[in-house]
């Protein structure tokens, strides 16, 4: 952080400025007598970023003088057929941790939550989870299988699953891993990386009902066990009632195809249960009567209790929350004053009616603001604005589900679990965020 | 309407290609055999460069043997031997998606050898053992019965419930762990130069 940052910081043109004689007052640049007062300033020392450009006596070069694209031509429409981004904001992007993985085939990246608002994920932006790297699959050839124990054995091309009725919805979908590197204390700084294995999107799909119907389940077929195409052939076994009530077999995500990387051209979509189970690259589901066991629901996915002892089908994500901003990627750079706090909640058990946000570590508590659809399973979108006095913060967000759960601490997870468990960590996060306005992922009493 | 047509039959040989998956109670597993010593030999060759040579894995890659007696350990090893509850998902896996990068090109034999070395390897069977189809179920792991159904909708989903504090709810709050501190995260050094930039 440099001087000239810092020195603008706190103090600002307040009240008593117009006594002081090396700054320009109102007055005076209003009647273009801040000539010699705004030079004497040296470039405005002294001031708050917005103050700076008052202090210049010819205005705000951001005004006063004439801007390429104000003057020039700009690319025409047939320069970017499929747009990008600005490239000012080329620092949002996906983070890899690479001391995370043995290899970046089978890993993981993290979406940029502090860098984003609203509550729908950019296609491009969507963390990514492969674990055997992206299979680059031509629609043409892909098949969806499903046998077992069904009435008919059955193969769908994406033509033919094109003319089943569809459905639009919202759903988050969260790494059972997300948070789970701070399980034993406050390891990464940044929510992108505490909290950014985790994308919102609206699917397209076929619901996984009307495929099973069509199929005819047996009775006795009690799981389903869904396949990918990718050379993991990754495979969980999903209870049939959850593959009845509210699954997709997606094509679409935010209206157009699936990206590669998250399953193109078929995804299963397992709303509110965690990631692992949303099979990417879907070409196979098979009835049967009982669960496989198989190494993503044995090996992986399982969370390992302080006595030993296991839980395996832990398939729900429960309510969860991060302030998004301040973070430590996005910490208060315009000094005291009025500050927009914001972050994101979501349940896997329902919606998220109410999200309290402390800026003490706890000893006081408000509810936030809640802004945008409530969707069931979706993310939710809080802000609380505030007027920061310029004093350290330790910054909490703890989300209420539909269900009335409430948020717990990362200790009251830990006395019941342990530390060993690895996935599912949906503890509160702090934020100190210091009198610089910087934020740190710190853990608290 | 209409589109209880839509699909096709399944032929036998599609279903065949495809439903390789293998269940606790043998479901699925094909004819076949495979001793510790042809195991060996393929592993070394396949599996070692990554596993290493006795499962202990090198960088980061899964160790799939040792670790007994370590899940309440600080820092457990979970491995075939000391976690896994069922072998049939040694075969299974393996078999779909091993060796990492050439997946699905191990037979069904070739399956079985490596299996039964990997049993050798977590001291569950001696180096002259065979393991096969028919023999397969008779071997049980040793942390089949460590696993337990998710009961949090019963341990805690009532104590994280009811009525919240919200002010007063506590004397005082010292920040007892930094992320700074273990200086882990990778450097966004643009990304930050960038904001200090924009904020002047």
């Amino acid at each position: 952080m440099g001087q000239d940052h810092e020195g603008g910081r706190g103090r600002g043109p307040g009240p008593d400025a117009e006594r002081k004689p090396d700054h320009p007052t109102r007055r005076q640049i209003l009647s273009g007598a801040a000539g010699l007062a705004g030079a004497a300033a040296g470039a405005g020392a002294g001031l708050a970023p917005a103050g700076r450009a008052w202090a210049q006596a010819a205005g705000d070069p951001a005004i006063t003088t004439l801007p390429p694209w104000t003057q020039t031509l700009g690319p025409g429409v047939d320069a970017a057929p499929y747009g990008v981004p600005s490239p000012y904001e080329a620092s949002v992007r996906r983070r890899n941790v690479d001391w995370l993985t043995a290899d970046p085939v089978s890993s993981v990246n993290f979406t940029p939550l502090h860098a984003l608002d609203g509550i729908i994920t950019p296609n491009g932006l969507c963390f990514e989870r492969h674990h055997s790297g992206v299979a680059e699959v031509d629609p043409a050839q892909h098949r969806l299988m499903i046998h077992g124990m069904t009435d008919n054995e059955l193969v769908f091309t994406m033509e033919d699953l094109l003319r089943f009725p569809r459905e639009n919805r919202v759903y988050f979908l969260e790494c059972a891993a997300n948070s789970g590197m701070e399980w034993r204390g406050a390891q990464l700084n940044g929510c992108q990386y505490t909290h950014g294995m985790i994308h919102n999107v609206m699917y397209t799909g076929v619901p996984l009902r009307l495929l099973l119907e069509r199929a005819g389940v047996k009775p006795g077929g009690k799981w389903l066990l869904a396949e990918g195409a990718d050379a993991a052939a990754m495979t969980r076994s999903i209870p049939m009632e959850k593959a009845l009530d509210d699954c997709l077999v997606a094509f679409k995500m935010n209206g157009e195809a699936l990206r590669p990387e998250q399953g193109y051209p078929l995804r299963l979509v397992v709303p509110g249960w965690e990631g692992n189970m949303w099979v990417k690259w879907l070409r196979r589901l098979e009835v049967g009567d009982q669960p496989w066991h198989h190494r993503e629901e044995t090996s992986k996915y399982t969370d390992l209790l302080g006595d030993g002892r296991a839980r395996r089908f832990t398939w729900e994500m429960d309510a969860k929350s991060v302030i998004t901003s301040p973070s430590p990627q996005a910490p208060i750079t315009h000094g005291p004053g009025p500050t927009v706090l914001t972050g994101v909640a979501w349940s896997g058990r329902g919606t998220i009616p109410r999200v309290d946000v402390t800026l003490d570590g706890g000893i006081t508590w408000v509810e936030a603001r809640m802004s945008g659809p409530s969707w069931d399973k979706s993310m939710h979108r809080f802000y609380h604005e505030f007027e920061w006095d310029g004093r350290p913060l330790l910054l909490q967000s703890r989300a209420h589900d539909s269900t009335g759960y409430v948020q717990p601490t990362k200790d009251a997870l830990r006395q019941i679990r342990g530390e060993n468990s690895i996935y599912h960590n949906n503890g509160i996060q702090t934020w100190a965020v210091d009198a610089e306005g910087e934020a740190e992922n710190v853990e608290i009493s | 309407p209409g589109f209880d047509q839509l699909g096709r039959p399944a032929t036998a040989a599609e279903i065949a290609a495809w439903n390789i998956d293998i269940r606790p109670d043998g479901t699925g597993l094909p004819d076949g055999q495979g001793s510790v010593s042809e195991g060996e030999a393929i592993y070394t060759e396949a599996c070692a460069s990554c596993h290493g040579d006795f499962g202990e894995a090198r960088g980061r890659w899964p160790v799939l043997a040792g670790g007994a007696d370590t899940l309440t350990a600080d820092r457990p090893v979970k491995t075939i031997g000391s976690y896994w509850p069922y072998l049939s998902t040694v075969y299974d896996y393996v078999h779909r998606a091993m060796p990492f990068g050439d997946a699905q090109s191990l037979s069904d034999d070739q399956v079985y050898a490596i299996t039964a070395y990997l049993l050798f390897l977590n001291w569950e069977v001696e180096d002259d053992f065979v393991l096969s189809r028919a023999n397969f179920t008779e071997t049980r792991l040793p942390n089949e019965d460590g696993f337990m159904p998710d009961d949090r909708a019963e341990v805690e989903l009532p104590l994280f419930s009811g009525e919240v504090c919200m002010s007063a709810c506590k004397d005082s709050v010292t920040i007892t762990g930094r992320a700074a501190v273990v200086d882990v995260t990778p450097d966004d050094s643009a990304a930050r130069s960038a904001r200090h930039k924009d904020s002047g």
